[in-house]
């Protein structure tokens, strides 16, 4: 019998998972329901932004700062690719921002190789986040807590963001009727950037707080990305609340499939995939508007 | 000269197999090593399977490694861990597994349309490649799966070695060319047809009374069937499978080599395996970050050669 405070470490640890997850998956979903383009390079953008904060904090010293800044220039490569590159593909197939994101993720990750080398790096958390924090329960890691925190607070500013501001308003209005939205004067291009921006900025943020935790590799990304397609999968794509619910549920499902039959951990995702596709083929929380 | 080549590419269209025949008789004597000529006709094959479901039907699949991986096994493991005495059985134990393998899964990822199915199929690749590298008892694991047996041809009356590199050149030249006239016969007859309208307008077809769902699940069976001969003659060339035949890298290859080609054409889908073979070949004398270079140069298609080499060669009909 596993003992209940080893459980809930590793719950805490799905937790852990899937905030990291939810962090990817809405910035995919996101950029999904105003643009229709799925990101397959949103993993490289989540690698770029652990190997940014690799440099920033080499080159600063302070992990605050490097934390604030990573999502920043993360961001701002992102605004570059869909300015240059993705915004030449409007009005296309669906699937050729899809082909263009995935040569795009290859580029992006060997050049990482180029610039830092094939051997993954350390990340390392400043000391006042090292040690373990007493639970009352149980010990864990104080740094795994703050990456929660973090997780929450970012979902919160992205919800008052979206609802409470006249910017978020259009964010959501273009994602339910783009025609519509333009034919009432708002120039749809200057939004596209931003939830671009500010998809790849949070990829960033998701990379440089996952460091410290799984180190940094160029890979790192691509594995990550299948993950977050099964979590729109399994929570539909374009519906943010979906796309939270369902990263936080696989995140469950990796962590107690490791505790209980970690040789499972890597396939239980794809089964509570299939098993959702086959309940309800559109996901949990069907493909309805953005903040369904 | 443009004029020129697109008479002669009509011609070619007109004369597809003997075409296809004749220019792969001397092709491995064009290529820098006789080798590089059988990876060519096999990455050849399974962009031919590919471009099936992508370029006639219009449906994206990221998971094709999954089917070419499934024919590598299942012919690897009839052969080196079954011990099935012939060539012909561990054959067909690959397109068996093969076809098993997109029946099921192309009836999970034909539930959701559109880019889920691409999403859809790139996960369940990933589920093979990771019962893969777990079931090591079975598929080597990590390791790869070794040892596989190169058995002589036997047909009525005669026993052909296979173990030099011309031999089974032409061995896998004759089992493509079939596949190449097999893919022709399909797109020719009726349900190749309605194949077409299918990638043109869903909708349509659908209102015209074809069961569209039915046909692109058929039509994602061939096409698996048509990888997984290619991953079992790839793991008879190398006697070995090693796990990354399920990676999604191999997805990826299969999905540039269509393009760089050409999709939605007949021999594009060998154009561009030769294409991005060679290319491989040469770039990576040079310099270990040659994806960098492939990933570029397939960005630049996307963005200004949607059609491809062969496609742009010969005008093709639709711009995908």
């Amino acid at each position: 019998m596993p003992d209940a405070s080893a459980l809930a470490a590793q719950v805490f640890t799905g937790l852990v998972i899937g905030g990291i997850l939810v962090l990817l998956a809405i910035g995919l979903s996101l950029i999904f329901g105003l643009m229709t383009v799925v990101n397959f390079a949103h993993g490289s953008f989540y690698m770029l932004g652990a190997y940014f904060g690799v440099f920033l904090l080499g080159l600063t010293g302070n992990f605050w700062l490097s934390l604030v800044l990573t999502p920043l220039m993360v961001g701002t490569i992102g605004v570059l690719v869909e300015r240059f590159l993705i915004r030449r593909l409007y009005g296309r197939s669906i699937d050729d921002p899809l082909l263009l994101t995935f040569a795009l993720s290859l580029v992006m990750v060997e050049t990482v190789r180029l610039v830092w080398g094939r051997i993954g790096l350390a990340l390392d958390p400043p000391r006042v986040l090292a040690g373990a924090a007493d639970l009352g329960f149980m010990y864990f890691p104080v740094y795994r807590l703050f990456v929660i925190a973090v997780t929450a607070a970012v979902l919160v500013g992205l919800w008052l963001f979206l609802h409470r501001t006249s910017v978020g308003l259009i964010i959501r209005a273009g994602s339910r009727d783009a025609l519509m939205t333009r034919a009432l004067g708002v120039d749809l291009g200057r939004i596209w950037l931003l939830v671009f921006a500010i998809g790849t900025g949070i990829a960033g943020l998701a990379g440089i707080l996952a460091g410290p935790m799984r180190g940094v590799y160029a890979e790192m990304g691509v594995t990550i990305v299948i993950e977050c397609f099964v979590v729109v999968v399994v929570g539909g794509m374009g519906s943010l609340l979906g796309a939270v619910l369902s990263g936080l549920l696989i995140g469950q499902v990796v962590g107690l499939t490791t505790f209980f039959a970690p040789k499972l951990a890597e396939i239980a995702v794809f089964i509570v995939m299939a098993v959702v596709l086959l309940v309800r083929p559109s996901g949990l929380f069907g493909e309805a508007g953005l903040m369904e | 000269m443009r004029v020129s080549l697109r008479s002669a590419a009509a011609w070619v269209a007109a004369h597809p197999i003997l075409c296809f025949v004749a220019f792969f008789a001397v092709f491995p004597f064009l290529v820098p090593y006789k080798a590089l000529a059988t990876q060519v006709l096999i990455f050849g094959l399974f962009a031919l399977g590919f471009n099936l479901l992508y370029g006639y039907t219009g449906l994206l699949s990221f998971g094709h490694a999954a089917y070419y991986g499934l024919g590598a096994y299942g012919t690897g493991i009839a052969l080196a861990k079954l011990q099935v005495g012939s060539l012909w059985g561990g054959l067909a134990a690959g397109l068996a597994l093969a076809g098993l393998g997109g029946a099921v899964i192309g009836f999970f990822c034909l539930r959701r349309r559109g880019i889920y199915f691409a999403m859809l199929t790139l996960a369940f690749a990933q589920l093979l490649y990771f019962i893969g590298f777990h079931l090591a008892e079975v598929t080597g694991g990590d390791d790869g799966l070794r040892g596989i047996p190169l058995h002589p041809l036997t047909l009525p009356g005669v026993s052909v070695p296979l173990d030099a590199v011309l031999p089974f050149y032409y061995f896998t030249l004759v089992l493509v060319a079939l596949a190449f006239a097999g893919l022709k016969r399909i797109l020719d007859s009726p349900f190749g047809t309605v194949l077409q309208a299918i990638r043109e307008n869903p909708a349509r077809a659908t209102a015209c009374g074809y069961d569209v769902n039915r046909v692109k699940w058929l039509s994602f069976v061939f096409s698996a069937v048509f990888c997984g001969l290619a991953g079992a003659l790839d793991a008879l060339r190398l006697s070995v499978v090693p796990i990354e035949s399920l990676f999604w890298t191999t997805s990826g290859q299969v999905v540039m080599m269509t393009l760089l080609g050409g999709a939605g054409t007949f021999f594009g889908p060998f154009v561009g395996a030769a294409t991005f073979l060679v290319l491989e070949d040469r770039l990576a004398v040079f310099t270990e970050s040659w994806p960098l270079v492939i990933g570029g140069i397939f960005v630049l298609f996307v963005l200004f050669l949607p059609r491809g080499i062969w496609g742009t060669l010969t005008g093709g009909l639709h711009g995908r």
